[in-house]
């Protein structure tokens, strides 16, 4: 890939990404996590975030399709959309702050509620896409 | 102007995520997914950091909009997925357990270096 190739990408990761966080943005505005409550709309957001992208990845690497999908939705929709929507630092921040205020049943049921449901919806995410949409024998 | 900052933070961390994927991918292979770990560590140190900051404004545009965007649950959960299904699941696990220490041990970190003393 040239350098316009690499800057195209390097654009659609920086389009979708800026469209993923002005989304979870919006959900945080929507719906407000209190101080010290359990932190729902960024657990909600990372577990819609790793449905979507294990249903994309499937979609963009495992099809057996006869035209290839667009080099750039992969950077736009699953690097930069999926990644900028979901986030581990507030996550990891949201777990500090229930720690410190003497949380510790929120702050570690948090840590791994948000775990499981990830692990749990990406593999859905997956599975699913495999199952109703003809895949290659073996995985990208 | 609010949703503005966040789209300016996040067209940053977005890209810097990308490019320090790939710089990862082309130094240590596809083993471990060491792109993915060194930027949700430094995200999370950042927004630690960002805890002594009181400007709201500098909150969207480096925390909610640039930490956001460079850190990600979802790639973490597929890379994770994917060490899993191709039988590396010593490593599948030692992802999850080094993201989740070495990144909480960041915001920690963060948080602290940012307290007044």
């Amino acid at each position: 890939m040239g350098t316009r190739g690499e800057l195209r990408v390097v654009g659609a990761v920086a389009a979708g990404g800026a469209l993923g966080a002005t989304a979870r943005y919006g959900a945080s505005l929507v719906w407000p996590t209190p101080v010290h409550a359990f932190p729902w709309t960024t657990l909600a957001v990372n577990a819609a975030g790793c449905a979507l992208l294990g249903v994309l990845m499937v979609l963009l690497t495992e099809t057996r399709v006869r035209v290839a999908p667009h080099p750039l939705l992969r950077p736009f929709l699953a690097t930069g959309f999926c990644g900028g929507f979901t986030t581990f630092s507030t996550y990891a921040l949201d777990i500090q702050r229930l720690l410190a205020a003497g949380d510790a049943t929120r702050g570690l049921l948090y840590l791994g509620a948000t775990l499981l449901v990830a692990l749990a919806a990406v593999w859905s995410g997956v599975a699913v896409t495999r199952a109703v949409v003809p895949v290659r024998v073996t995985p990208a | 102007m609010n949703w503005l900052l966040v789209v300016a933070g996040a067209a940053v961390g977005a890209p810097l995520r990308y490019l320090t994927d790939r710089i990862a991918k082309a130094r240590f292979g596809l083993g471990l997914p060491w792109g993915t770990f060194a930027v949700n560590v430094v995200g999370s140190f950042v927004l630690g950091l960002l805890t002594g900051v009181s400007s709201e404004r500098l909150h969207l545009l480096l925390g909610t909009g640039l930490c956001g965007a460079l850190t990600t649950y979802s790639t973490f959960s597929y890379e994770t997925l994917k060490l899993y299904e191709d039988g590396a699941k010593g490593y599948a696990v030692l992802n999850v357990a080094g993201s989740l220490a070495v990144g909480l041990g960041a915001v920690w970190l963060g948080v602290e270096t940012a307290r007044p003393w």
